[in-house]
């Protein structure tokens, strides 16, 4: 079988080339993915904190109880319960553009992974971490902020990285309420052209680059924090 | 919440379009668990034989497969397969084997890290008695890695039910496309999506509460 890459080329009947229009598509798999991914980390990690939390049984429930639901449902169902359920329900989410429903969408479906590895990075510490800095007379607040989240974050960056990875995978999962994301153009070219191994090739291409590129700014990120000497070390001289 | 009504929804409605697409999602499921775990064992196998004719093609497609969307996975098969053998096949006959290929991948890497787990004097003991490579496998690694595994394989299983809901990109008749019917038909999509949601939150969080049970019964203490 021969293919025939001229199809970028050729125009699609608005003006524009397949390419223009895959680079469009592009843009939107990645803005959907880097848009959810904030979304992700802000209230996955808050999650993650609320479920290790001393003291508040209610909280720990509530958040318990957020990664059951979100981890639950598949995210399809969750897109379409964001893109058409809630707004009938809530009348004033019909304002909400789709890009953004679809974003919250896969944004919290993925913040119950990331809460499930921060508590895991969480209770990964010693408690040692937690005891001293209550020794220190640290509050709440502060033992999180200055003592268990700095270095919890830095252990969990390494599963973060590849929930990172399947969000952008996930965020293929758009083209059922139509945000013109890669898939959808690869549904809807393969449909108009009939050149659908040209087409799939392209796009898997584009996902493999983007998860590359993800990897890359993660490994990145992950050297820039590192603590000097203190991870991937501890040789002789580590004690007193 | 006013402005839903879920009144439409009967027993002769879910016996009607719901129930053969929960019976297919399950099919999909159960199949593509066994033949994912069988595949999935065969390229752990080939990737930790130390022969790199062996290893190289397990590890292209674990990494090819996993760094792909599976919506493009199912795509992509949908269009290939008929291609290949000449004639068009079923939605469903595709998926089945699009979910056999796709968590074969998932499962060989549980499967490597299961077999990873068992310590090497348990291979050097078969050995030591004379056991062939198959008969060592058989015998002594792969029903300890089996049991290592277990709780991971069987909550990889719950995402793969979730999972199967993406065969929606091919027209598939699944649970989701059941209620997706269903709910055009009686003129209640929303409803439909919403009865969707939740069955699927039963099912998955029933199971999530068994696996943890099992996890708690069959953890070997050491």
């Amino acid at each position: 079988m021969a293919l025939d890459w001229q199809i970028f080329l050729e125009d699609d009947g608005s003006g524009r080339t397949y390419l223009e229009w895959i680079l469009d598509a592009w843009r939107w798999t990645l803005s959907v993915a880097g848009s959810a991914w904030v979304v992700a980390m802000c209230v996955g990690a808050l999650m993650g904190v609320l479920r290790t939390l001393p003291h508040s049984p209610w909280l720990v429930r509530l958040s318990n109880a957020w990664v059951e639901l979100f981890r639950n449902v598949p995210l399809l169902v969750q897109i379409f319960l964001w893109y058409f359920v809630l707004p009938r329900m809530f009348p004033a989410m019909q304002q909400v553009s789709g890009f953004a429903l679809v974003v919250m969408g896969l944004g919290f479906f993925t913040s119950a992974r990331i809460a499930e590895q921060v508590r895991a990075g969480i209770q990964a510490l010693p408690r040692g971490q937690r005891d001293a800095a209550m020794a220190m007379g640290f509050s709440t607040w502060q033992t999180y902020r200055y003592v268990l989240l700095p270095m919890a974050l830095r252990i969990v960056w390494p599963p973060l990285t590849s929930e990172s990875m399947n969000l952008l995978k996930n965020s293929s999962v758009a083209f059922a309420v139509s945000v013109a994301e890669l898939t959808m153009y690869a549904m809807q070219v393969q449909e108009e052209t009939s050149r659908g191994v040209e087409v799939y090739l392209a796009v898997t291409a584009l996902y493999a680059v983007s998860a590359l590129g993800i990897y890359a700014l993660m490994s990145w990120a992950e050297r820039r924090m590192r603590v000097p000497g203190f991870m991937a070390t501890g040789g002789p001289g580590g004690g007193h | 919440m006013g402005n839903l009504d879920l009144s439409f929804v009967d027993l002769e409605l879910l016996r009607k379009f719901v129930l053969n697409g929960f019976l297919f999602s399950v099919q999909l499921t159960v199949v593509s668990t066994v033949g994912g775990i069988l595949v999935g064992t065969l390229l752990a196998l080939m990737r930790l034989s130390g022969n790199r004719i062996l290893a190289w093609p397990a590890v292209t497609y674990v990494n090819v497969m996993r760094s792909i969307p599976l919506v493009m996975v199912i795509l992509w098969f949908f269009l290939l397969i008929p291609f290949l053998i000449g004639r068009s096949i079923g939605a469903e006959l595709s998926a089945f084997i699009t979910f056999i290929a796709f968590q074969a991948a998932f499962f060989s890497e549980i499967m490597r890290a299961g077999i990873q787990s068992i310590s090497r004097g348990q291979v050097f003991a078969g050995q030591a008695l004379g056991m062939t490579y198959a008969q060592n496998m058989r015998l002594v690694i792969l029903p300890q890695a089996v049991r290592n595994m277990l709780p991971v394989l069987l909550t990889q299983t719950i995402v793969l039910f979730q999972d199967t809901s993406l065969v929606y990109a091919i027209g598939a008749y699944d649970l989701l496309k059941g209620f997706v019917t269903a709910g055009k038909i009686y003129g209640r999509p929303e409803e439909a999506y919403l009865l969707a949601a939740v069955v699927y939150f039963l099912i998955c969080f029933g199971l999530s509460a068994l696996v943890r049970r099992l996890q708690a019964r069959i953890a070997i203490i050491r």
